[in-house]
């Protein structure tokens, strides 16, 4: 299947919104090709607003803009985003509920040998942890589309965390995003793989081995809302099948699988295995090698499942 | 300030074509990085290494050497090259850049790099570093300098400005600002995107002493920055003007070239451009 690029993707789609909300305004950090707020720009001229190298102050300015009846985007990097402009999205943004949207791209260790600076292993925690905040982290094309315009449906705050890179479509026709709700995307009772952003794809791939090869079936639900939770569906999960393991493109503390943590220990009715960044700061070297090193890959998703259960023995 | 000789003006020289060259080289193994904000900065990097800061690559932390922070992080293939021909890295870890496993990240790494003296990459930490390093030499009574290099289009952020007025507050004589002014950034123009002019003024309305120079020019480079602080009691800025890609015909002053992997034609036509050195 080929691969397409999920920043590339995000800005066509961002250019329909822009026909469909004519309140709709982009702001930008000097940063318009690597998150394709450029094809707004072309699109929309007068409603894409250049801040330059100042990410505090464009989520001031589009505080300010969402106050004056205006729709703002906000554009740049997950770590710049979440972290740089941090407390100006908590206090003046999310605390009076302001309708401001943060597209942050190049979540994860996706920006690769760009290293630590440029990755976001922390901004799930961050700001699932902001009250009235919506986290969404979708992870093909179709989720995308369809998460974007929930985002700009939404009353609120929303970030939406994009991985940079080219991936395959996931999500089959009958596959919805909305928000709150996990999207299974395989079935099965012996255990449960839940993913977030990108991750699905691992996900998906190492269930349908885990079935083929070793006879386990697993059942798939992608998290793309991270807050609001599926608090059912992981419920659910935990009682039908016993066995949960996370996947995340995220520290392993306080991300998809923390906010599952959470939710498990409140029933005890199943185990939890958390795959993520191993709360380090990661080497330098291209995002297939950090994701190698951390063991966010098929392979090492399938040994971990089948090493959890109980499966492993040679 | 006696000038330095026209013989140490022509080895400095040769030691910019050297640099480009590794650069180049460097940025062709990556397969990625920024070129554009390293050649337009590697000029003065040589100059401090080389004429203007107190530093021994013997001992890389000697506690009364000269600090140098490269705020502008992206460009560290230009950091990491003035590091190798200085002394501090061998030239198989800089070839190594950016590479699976390498010490020499997109943006440098202090922990794992000598000669690096911060972590930077997000733009806009490296002169509140500086502030602080700079005050705790005065606490110390420490004779070292601190030198840190901004991008003018980093200084759009407003860290920048809370560190400019506190190094004037302090008196921080011992710190230098030095901007690499190539009036581009990546998404086109500076004075396009956000304009900085008149920026001699808003530098000297914060409290420093601000001095242009030609940040191609080795004699003025090196000439200007030894006579640093302008004046007592205040913060010194050399405002570089530069060309972004400077010495690479197809980016010079082009934006483009600010984060494109340098490969095929390209790399081609940089190796050819920059091979008169061994
Ligand atoms: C806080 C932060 N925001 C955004 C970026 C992405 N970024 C890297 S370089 C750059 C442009 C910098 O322009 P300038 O300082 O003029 O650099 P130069 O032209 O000297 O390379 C941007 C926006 C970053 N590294 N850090």
């Amino acid at each position: 299947m080929p691969k397409k690029s999920l920043c590339g993707e995000y800005g066509r789609c961002l250019v329909e919104m822009g026909e469909k909300y004519p309140e709709l305004v982009a702001l930008e950090a000097d940063l318009k090709e690597s998150t394709q707020s450029i094809q707004f720009q072309q699109a929309f001229p007068q409603r894409h607003i250049e801040v330059g190298v100042a990410e505090q102050n464009m989520v001031g300015i589009a505080a300010g803009l969402a106050l004056g009846g205006k729709l703002p985007v906000t554009h740049s990097f997950a770590c710049f985003t979440s972290m740089r402009a941090c407390e100006h999205i908590r206090t003046t943004v999310a605390y009076p509920r302001l309708n401001v949207k943060f597209v942050a791209t190049h979540a994860g260790i996706s920006a690769g040998s760009a290293g630590t600076t440029h990755h976001a292993i922390e901004d799930i925690a961050i700001m699932r942890s902001i009250p009235n905040m919506t986290v969404l982290a979708p992870g093909d094309a179709r989720e995308i589309r369809q998460s974007i315009e929930a985002a700009l449906n939404h009353q609120g705050p929303v970030y939406i965390r994009l991985a940079t890179g080219d991936v395959e479509d996931v999500y089959g026709d009958s596959e919805n995003f909305s928000i709150g709700r996990a999207t299974e995307l395989r079935k099965g009772s012996d255990v449960t793989i839940i993913t977030t952003g990108t991750m699905m794809h691992a996900g998906v791939m190492a269930a349908d081995k885990l079935k083929k090869d070793y006879g386990i079936e697993a059942r798939v639900l992608q998290m793309a809302s991270i807050k609001p939770i599926d608090r059912q569906a992981i419920i659910k999960a935990a009682l039908d099948t016993g066995y949960i393991i996370t996947i995340e493109e995220h520290n392993v503390l306080g991300g998809l699988g923390g906010a599952v943590s959470e939710i498990v220990a409140e029933t005890g009715k199943a185990k939890v295995r958390r795959i993520g960044i191993k709360d380090r700061f990661s080497g330098t070297g291209s995002a297939a090698w950090i994701r190698q090193e951390e063991g966010l890959t098929i392979d090492e998703i399938i040994n971990q499942t089948r090493a959890f259960l109980g499966k492993d023995e040679k | 300030m006696r000038k330095i000789s026209d013989n140490r003006t022509d080895e400095l020289k040769q030691i910019t074509d050297k640099a480009r060259k590794l650069m180049v080289e460097a940025l062709i193994c990556a397969g990625c990085g920024h070129p554009g904000g390293a050649f337009s900065c590697i000029d003065i990097l040589v100059a401090l290494y080389f004429e203007v800061m107190n530093i021994d690559p013997g001992n890389p932390f000697r506690s009364d050497r000269d600090r140098f922070i490269l705020s502008k992080g992206h460009s560290s293939v230009a950091l990491y090259t003035a590091l190798h021909l200085a002394g501090f890295i061998d030239l198989k870890t800089l070839l190594s850049f950016r590479q699976d496993n390498s010490l020499l990240c997109g943006h440098p790494d202090a922990s794992k790099v000598p000669g690096v003296e911060a972590n930077t990459g997000s733009l806009g930490h490296g002169l509140s570093v500086g502030v602080g390093l700079a005050l705790a030499g005065k606490m110390n009574n420490d004779s070292y300098r601190v030198f840190v290099l901004m991008g003018d289009g980093e200084t759009q952020e407003g860290s920048i400005w809370e560190a400019a007025m506190s190094a004037s507050h302090y008196k921080l004589d011992n710190l230098i600002g030095i901007i690499d002014r190539n009036k581009i950034q990546i998404d086109g123009p500076t004075e396009k995107i956000m304009a900085l002019e008149p920026y001699k003024d808003k530098w000297e309305a914060f409290g420093w002493k601000v001095r242009e120079i030609n940040g191609h020019n080795l004699q003025e480079i090196i000439m200007v920055l030894k006579a640093a602080p302008f004046v007592k009691g205040k913060p010194s800025l050399a405002i570089a003007n530069t060309v972004k890609g400077k010495g690479i015909s197809f980016m010079e002053n082009n934006h483009e070239w600010h984060g494109r992997p340098l490969k095929g034609e390209h790399a081609e036509i940089a190796r050819r451009e920059t091979k008169s050195v061994n």
